[in-house]
Formats: C-alpha cells, sequence, structure tokens
C-alpha cells in the first residue's frame, strides 16, 4: 500500500440537513469550509467568503463545519461549542458572524457579551458550554474533517475536492466558477 | 515497489534507533511501542509554518489516534531544546525526536534525509510488529494531513481481524 505523491483530498461527510448551509439549497457549487473561530487565516478567509456569496448568491452556498486546534487556540473550542448552541436555536449564523467579526474577544466574559448581542439568553448557553453537551457534534464535524484530508485552518472542500487555492476573493470566484461550468 | 526517492516501503522491517525526544530527553524510539501501531512523522524542521501546523493538527487529532492506540512520533533533525520549545509553544504532547548527532541518520535509515540537510516531509505507518505498512512522501511544503494515516491505520486494523479471527 503506497500513497502516490500527488493525492488529491475528497469531502467523506455528506452535506446533510444537519450542517449549518448559508445560501441556497440548489446551487450548483457548494463550498464547505473547516474552520477554527480562534484561527487568523479563518479571520482573513471570512469576509471574502461573504463577498463570494453576495456575489455568486445564486449559485454557490456555503457549509460550516468545526475543526477548533484546540492545543494552539485555547478559545476554539468553546467558541465551536457556543456557535453550536446558538444552531440548536436557529442562530448559528448570526453567531459564526459575530465570533468571526470579535476574534480578539473570545475570553469567556466578552463571548457572552456577544451571546447577548446575537440576543441569545448567556447563563443559558455558558451552561450548556459547561456541561459540553455539543461536544460531541464539534467532535464528529472534526474527525470527519481530519477523515477527509483537512490539513489546517480553514480547508475548503468546493463541490467535495479540497481547495489547494487560496483564500483571496479572486482565487474563490475562480475555483467556484470552474467548479458551477465542470 | 521502486520508489525513486528511497523512502522505506511497506514489508520491510523498521530500523530500531533511539534517539532524545521531548519532553524530558529520555531515550525514544518506535521498538518502545511494539504491540501498538507507530506512526513515524518526518518533517524538515521546527519553526518552519507548514511544519507546525502539521504537527499542531496531529496533536489535535490526539483523540483519533487513541482509538486506534496509536502513537504518534514525529521526528526532525533539530535539537532537544528546539523541541521542547517547539512543543510547547504548539501545545504538542507526544513526543518529539531529535535525530541531531549524529545528524538525521535516523532519517538516512528510512531513506526520509534530503541534501540540503533536513528531513523529507515523510509519513511511516509501522505495524504493532514493527513492520512498515505504509509509506508517504509529501513535497516540503505540503501538509499531508492525516487521512492517509488513518487509512492506513484502517487497514492494519482490518487485518488483524482476519489474522486473528
Amino acid at each position: 500500500m503506497t500513497t502516490p505523491l500527488q493525492v488529491t483530498a475528497r469531502l467523506r461527510d455528506p452535506v446533510s440537513t444537519a450542517d449549518h448551509i448559508r445560501g441556497p439549497a440548489d446551487a450548483a457549487v457548494t463550498v464547505v469550509e473547516y474552520g477554527d473561530f480562534q484561527c487568523q487565516f479563518c479571520g482573513a478567509a471570512y469576509p471574502n467568503l461573504h463577498e463570494l456569496l453576495r456575489q455568486r448568491a445564486d449559485t454557490v452556498r456555503l457549509v460550516y463545519r468545526y475543526f477548533p486546534i484546540a492545543n494552539v487556540h485555547p478559545y476554539a473550542e468553546r467558541a465551536a461549542e457556543t456557535a453550536e448552541a446558538a444552531g440548536v436555536r436557529g442562530r448559528f449564523w448570526e453567531m459564526h458572524d459575530w465570533l468571526y467579526e470579535h476574534q480578539d474577544q473570545l475570553d469567556p466574559v466578552h463571548l457572552s457579551l456577544g451571546v447577548e448581542q446575537v440576543g441569545l439568553p448567556p447563563d443559558e448557553l455558558n451552561a450548556e458550554v459547561e456541561n459540553r453537551t455539543h461536544a460531541d457534534r464539534v467532535r464528529r464535524d472534526f474527525v470527519g474533517g481530519i477523515r477527509s484530508g483537512v490539513n489546517g485552518t480553514p480547508t475548503l472542500f468546493i463541490n467535495g475536492v479540497r481547495h489547494d487555492g487560496g483564500y483571496d476573493l479572486p482565487d474563490l470566484l475562480a475555483a467556484t466558477d470552474a467548479a458551477a461550468d465542470a | 515497489m521502486s520508489d525513486p526517492n528511497g523512502l522505506i516501503q511497506p514489508g520491510r522491517i523498521a530500523p530500531g534507533f533511539t534517539v532524545p525526544a521531548t519532553p524530558d530527553g529520555g531515550l525514544t524510539g518506535p521498538e518502545q511501542f511494539r504491540g501498538r501501531p507507530v506512526v513515524l512523522a518526518f518533517y524538515p524542521a521546527d519553526w518552519s509554518p507548514v511544519c507546525g501546523d502539521q504537527m499542531a493538527l496531529y496533536q489535535s487529532a490526539a483523540p483519533v489516534f487513541a482509538q486506534y492506540q496509536a502513537v504518534v512520533l514525529g521526528v526532525s533533525v533539530d535539537s532537544i531544546w528546539s523541541h521542547r520549545a517547539f512543543a510547547e509553544s504548539r501545545g504538542i504532547e507526544f513526543p518529539l525526536l531529535a535525530d541531531f548527532e549524529p545528524k538525521g541518520e535516523v532519517a538516512r535509515q528510512y531513506g526520509a534525509y534530503q541534501p540540503r540537510g533536513e528531513a523529507a516531509r515523510a509519513l511511516v505507518v509501522l505495524d504493532p510488529a514493527g513492520t512498515v505498512s505504509w509509506s508517504h512522501l509529501s513535497p516540503p511544503d505540503v501538509n499531508p494531513g492525516a487521512d492517509g494515516i488513518f487509512d492506513a491505520l484502517d487497514q492494519l486494523a482490518a487485518d488483524r481481524k482476519v489474522t486473528v479471527g
């Protein structure tokens, strides 16, 4: 058993209704992002992905999956579980956006303020995070990612194929347009 | 199967060795972990950006490696002091092995040494008896991730079931 030098990593966990999805259900192109809320590169990609969805509103949808690298980012797991707690209340994307727009405020005190700004009850969410209510979901995303060839954050899969290019808007537009035409 | 790059191939007995390793500098090598799969992750150097991500990634995947009872050993030509500082900065708890003196000797034995004086970015999975079951060479600037490793560990687990069953 030997692997050739170049291997194209592929998404192994198909997108399902359990996923957090932004954009049209019938989009020609699905971008799956494995991200870490405390990762600066994910933070840098965030506005570009936002703009991608705006410019390709009919053709591209975004799926977000958790990939906290906790040994490097001490607040990443807590942020992910908070986002999931918001998600079960139908507010995932509001929380997701707040987290990426406040990456320097992910400590527990500021995070609670963020939860409040999103319009959710901080004490309730905090209790769920403390009880690790959503830890399994976050772990499931992580394991699916590592089995699919996620090799850092962010890692994007465009229609199931790992995107090894850049995360600037022109790169993302080119890659998703190519996938739409494929 | 021939490999122009010379990386050790499946079926070979893994060369034994011990070198100082994090955290405490104790002599460490694959033979200490017989009975468990061992993942040798050769990487060019501490501190280069891609390596950091690769070793940090393997640490974050520690619970998954634990499901296979697999041992991960990172190997580069850096000294134990560099390894210690690097491990501390990335929260890496698995051993980082210092292939430092004679420089690169372990990497050479596995066909994972590069003329520029660093280890190649190579993954080698050993079965519980110490035979190479899978190996993979990446370009130095490409983090290979862990999917290939887990596929190899799955294969080992499947083979073992067949043997035992």
